[in-house]
Formats: structure tokens, sequence, C-alpha cells
């Protein structure tokens, strides 16, 4: 069998060279993928910074080398919306990761009805995000939301009481949305990792009388941290990049309480049709993001290295 | 045995499940609610959980108050199963051969792809809109597609090369050896067998182009008839007078498409999602 296996292998490679090189097959089944990616976003990105050392707007564009950069780096408000976006991505991500690792647990317990609880918290990772912050803005208002209702009906607060009016409880409120929208896929992503820890090293543990928290600690985390270092660049991407949620729930407001980074770019470019400015604050997005992320997978290499290492 | 719990442990595993689930689902049943309210309930102070005067009426209006409402149903399907059909004619072809063929500059190029899923958002609207605008697109369902399908590339490269990988090469190799083609190779051999996988991976698509269209909508498209339904509601926001029960009524109404996609394959999608993440 091992044999038969080894000379269709060997007959495959001469087949392949018969044909078309494998090199430029492949390259025709990449390139048009390639091309419309070019076109649409790596164009696109050259273009952006091309215009950051630009006064551009709708009239035209003239060269002003780094005015737009010596700006933002003067500006103390940008300095104030960089240090907020950092603030935005840890807190809900780390929100999300915890409840997504609580989630999972509990949706990962052997218990009747695990099933339907699996299905019931993907929905908002299904819905598009515009219509799940349009629940959200009902339930964050002061007259007729059930949360200032509640809480008004509990004596908490006299009168109603505008979640998203003032600057600590909007940004706050921003960010459980924002945890919202991201918690299901985390879950999700964990609970299938948590699925996929060998059997056998419960049962072992278990033998040997290791509490169901020590099994958690020892087993569960070290066996899945693959899955929660790569979660968590995703998320923090994701996360880093969230439009919708702020623009809808507060258009970055109230007194640029909720403006990160890419609200701010937005409302530069397109609300105020400011190109120059707005693709500086494009360009700054993508170095800090990649910067980010950088550091980031040399950390995930140093944690998948570790735990691979261990796993054998 | 192992897997067995105390009475006081099952109580407490369901208590968390119900506290975590009214997180999840809180939003949803808030809008439900509210869209049963009538629209003079909704100001009564002191504020009311519940009430006698629950109706569906809403669920009639809505169609009057927004006459374009069913369009913007439409247009969100319209846009997201477009944005899905050409989204996987680039995606099968580039994903086969990253589960399959040795080529220069592979792991560069998959890495290329991979990063473009750290721009999406605001942060290429601007050039988009001249690329757009250039090409004669803007304002129109392309305006809306055509960057769709750029960001939604890699997503689908990722998801669908886990999916190949997982075909047992033998088949290919014996349609070899029959002297088959590379191009009728992947066409009558590998597509036939993926069936499944590009169900799971045509539906992802779907999803996530149903639920990313609202940006590209209030930047590119300033035609009404156009609009997919997260723009067209978010439009009626900014109105004098919100009729809150009927929005919130269409936005469920609007959802549900994708809901029941969603519910009747949601095993399967659940299962080819996550199988990049645990395949280590």
């Amino acid at each position: 069998m091992a044999e038969t296996s080894q000379t269709a292998t060997q007959t495959f490679q001469v087949r392949q060279s018969r044909t078309l090189p494998e090199s430029v097959f492949a390259w025709m089944l990449i390139g048009p993928a390639m091309l419309f990616i070019a076109v649409i976003v790596a164009w696109p990105l050259a273009e952006t910074v091309r215009l950051s050392f630009m006064e551009a707007d709708l009239g035209g564009e003239q060269y002003v080398g780094l005015a737009n950069y010596a700006d933002l780096m003067d500006s103390r408000k940008f300095h104030q919306t960089i240090v907020r976006t950092f603030y935005w991505m840890f807190l809900s991500v780390g929100l999300k990761l915890i409840l997504g690792l609580i989630g999972a647990t509990l949706l990962n317990a052997a218990v009747p009805g695990r099933g339907l609880f699996r299905v019931l918290v993907m929905p908002p990772w299904v819905i598009p995000i515009a219509i799940g912050c349009i629940g959200w803005l009902w339930l964050y208002n002061g007259y007729f939301g059930v949360l200032s209702g509640t809480m008004m009906q509990l004596g908490i607060t006299d009168g109603p009481f505008e979640f998203l009016a003032h600057k600590q409880s909007a940004f706050y409120s921003a960010v459980v949305t924002d945890v919202w929208v991201g918690t299901p896929m985390v879950t999700l992503f964990f609970l299938a990792a948590m699925q996929g820890v060998p059997k056998d090293l419960y049962e072992a543990a278990y033998v040997d009388g290791a509490s169901r928290w020590y099994r958690f600690r020892r087993i569960t985390i070290p066996q899945i941290m693959p899955v929660i270092v790569s979660m968590s660049l995703l998320s923090a991407i994701f996360t880093f990049n969230s439009f919708e949620i702020i623009w809808i729930l507060t258009e970055g407001g109230p007194r640029s309480a909720t403006t990160t980074l890419i609200v701010d770019t937005y409302k530069t470019a397109i609300s105020n049709f400011k190109f120059g400015e707005g693709s500086a604050r494009a360009v700054v997005i993508v170095i800090l993001l990649g910067t980010f992320s950088l550091i980031y997978l040399f950390f995930l290499n140093k944690v998948n290295k570790y735990y691979g290492s261990g796993k054998k | 045995m192992m897997d067995r719990y105390t009475k006081l442990q099952m109580v407490g595993i369901y208590a968390a499940i119900t506290i975590f689930l009214i997180f999840i689902l809180l939003p949803f049943f808030e809008m439900f609610m509210a869209s049963l309210r009538p629209l003079e309930h909704l100001f009564r102070s002191p504020y009311q959980f519940w009430s006698d005067d629950f109706s569906f009426q809403a669920y009639r209006d809505m169609w009057v108050t927004v006459p374009l409402l069913g369009r913007y149903i439409l247009n969100s399907i319209f846009i997201a199963s477009m944005v899905t059909g050409i989204t996987m004619v680039f995606v099968v072809p580039a994903a086969y051969a990253y589960a399959r063929l040795q080529f220069p500059f592979k792991n560069l190029t998959l890495g290329i792809f991979l990063g473009v899923n750290m721009f999406t958002g605001a942060v290429l609207l601007i050039p988009l809109y001249r690329v757009l605008r250039t090409m004669g697109l803007l304002n129109t369902y392309w305006a809306m597609i055509v960057p769709g399908v750029a960001f939604l590339i890699p997503t689908g490269i990722w998801l669908l090369r886990s999916y190949l990988e997982k075909i047992p090469r033998e088949l290919e190799e014996a349609a070899f050896v029959d002297g088959a083609s590379r191009m009728y190779t992947l066409r009558r051999v590998v597509l036939p067998l993926a069936v499944p996988g590009l169900i799971v991976v045509g539906v992802a698509v779907f999803i996530g182009a149903y639920a990313q269209q609202f940006l590209f909508a209030i930047t590119f498209n300033q035609q009404r008839e156009l609009q997919p339904l997260p723009a067209g509601l978010f439009e009626f926001i900014g109105y004098q007078d919100v009729t809150w029960n009927q929005m919130m009524a269409a936005a469920l109404v609007g959802v549900l498409p994708v809901m029941v996609i969603f519910l009747f394959l949601q095993k399967y999608l659940v299962a080819g999602l996550t199988a990049g993440a645990v395949k280590e």
C-alpha cells in the first residue's frame, strides 16, 4: 500500500512537470484575487500615504510636506485621541477575552440544553452591527430605555438618565456595546479550542485527584493558549478599527469623549472633506496598528513555541 | 463520572449561563418589546415595564411610514448575494493554490492577503472614494459591492484553505495518473468534493457581506433607492419624529433573512469557521 502510494506520488510529480509548471498554475489561481486586492486595497493605501503629504480637499491638492504630521504631533487633542483609542482597545478586548473564556467554559459544561445555549449566544455576531446598535441606542435612552427605567424604579436616579449624553457614561456605554458585538466570536473560538483538548489529559488529572479548578488552570488554559493569543490579536485589530458602533451611538461625542482614531479620521476626511489631514491620520493608524501587531506576533511566536514544545 | 455535577453546581452553571444570555439577548428583547409599544406609550412617565396596550400595529404601519423598507431589505440581500458570488469566484482558485501547491512567495502573498484585514474600516475610504469616482461607480450598487468583495476575499481564502487541506490528496493524484489536466482536476475532482466547504464559506461570506454594508453605503452611496437596510434605517434616526416602534419592528424584520440562514446552517457554519482555530 505504501509502495503504490509512493509510485502514485512519483507519477504525480512527473505529470506535474508535463502539464503546466506548478508555480505558473498557482499564480494563475491567485492572480485575480491579488489583482483585485491591489486595485481596491493596495493602491488606495499608497494613495493615502501620498495624500498625507498634501493639503487636499474637494478643490484640489497641494504638496505641503510633513505639515499634516507636524500638526498632529503638536495637537494635544490628537494625543488624547491616541491614548483614548488604546484605552478603548485594551479595555474592550480584555473584557471580551474574560467574558469569552467564561462563556466558553459555561457552554462547554456537560449540562442539558447546551446545544440551544450555543446557538443563543451567536446573534450579535450574525446580524449587522448597525442593527444591533439601534437596539443599544434604545437601551441607553433615558426616557424609554429599560436601563434608565429600572434605575428610576429602584430609586437610583431621580429622573431619566441619558447614558450617551455624559462623557464618562457614553464612553463606557460604547465599550459595553463593543464587548457585546465581539464576545460571541471570541466565545465560539474558545469553545472550539476547548473541545479540541484531548480528553485523556483530563481523565489522567481526574484520576490523580485534581480539582475542577486545577484542571481548568493547568490543562484547559495552557492547551487553548495559542487560540487565546491569536484571538486577542484579531480582536484587538477589530476593536481598534471599530467604527460603526461609535458612529451610530454617539458619532464620537459628547465633546469627543468617544472619538477614537478611526472616528477622528472619518470625521476629518469624510465629514469635513480634509483629505490630506485625514490621510495623515489614517497613516498614523496603520503605523500604530502595524507596530502593535508586529510586537504581538513576536509574542505569539514565543507563546506557540513554549506551549507547542510542552505539548509533546 | 468526571463530568458529573452536584445539584448545587448545576444551579450555579445554569444561573451563570442565564446571566450571560441575558447580556447577549437583552437588546433583541428590548427591540421586540419596543416594537410592540404604541408610540404614545414610549413617553409615558414613570417608566413602565409592562402594559396591556401592546400590539403588532407597528409591523403593519412601518411599510407605510417607510415606503422603501421592502426595497432596503431586498437591496441588502441583493448586495450581499452579489458580494458572495464574486468573492467566491476569486476565493476558490486562490484557496486551492494555498492549500495544495508550492510556489514562490507563497507565504508572503498569503501574509499580504491576511494583512488586508488590518485595513478594514475607515482607513482607506478617502482614496477608495476617488477610485470609485474615477470608475464611475459612486451611487451605484457597485460602490457597495466592490469594496465589500475586497475585504472578504482574505477571510474567504483563509477559511476555504483549511477546508481544502482536509480533502485527501489521493483522489487528485489518481486523476493525474489518469492524465487529467490541472484545471480539469480542480473543476471535476476537487470542487465536487469541496461542496460542503464551499457552502460553509459562502454562508460565512454572505453573513459578513450582510453585516458590513453600513460603512460603504453611507460613504459611497447617496441614492436612497439603492440603500441597504442598516443605512436606510440609520437615516431615520435623524428625522424629527422618529417612530421608534416602527423602526425597531423594521430592524427585526430586516435581520430575519440572515437569522433564518444562520439557524439552518449554524451547525456546519460553526464547525467550519472554527476549524482553522483548532487544527494545530
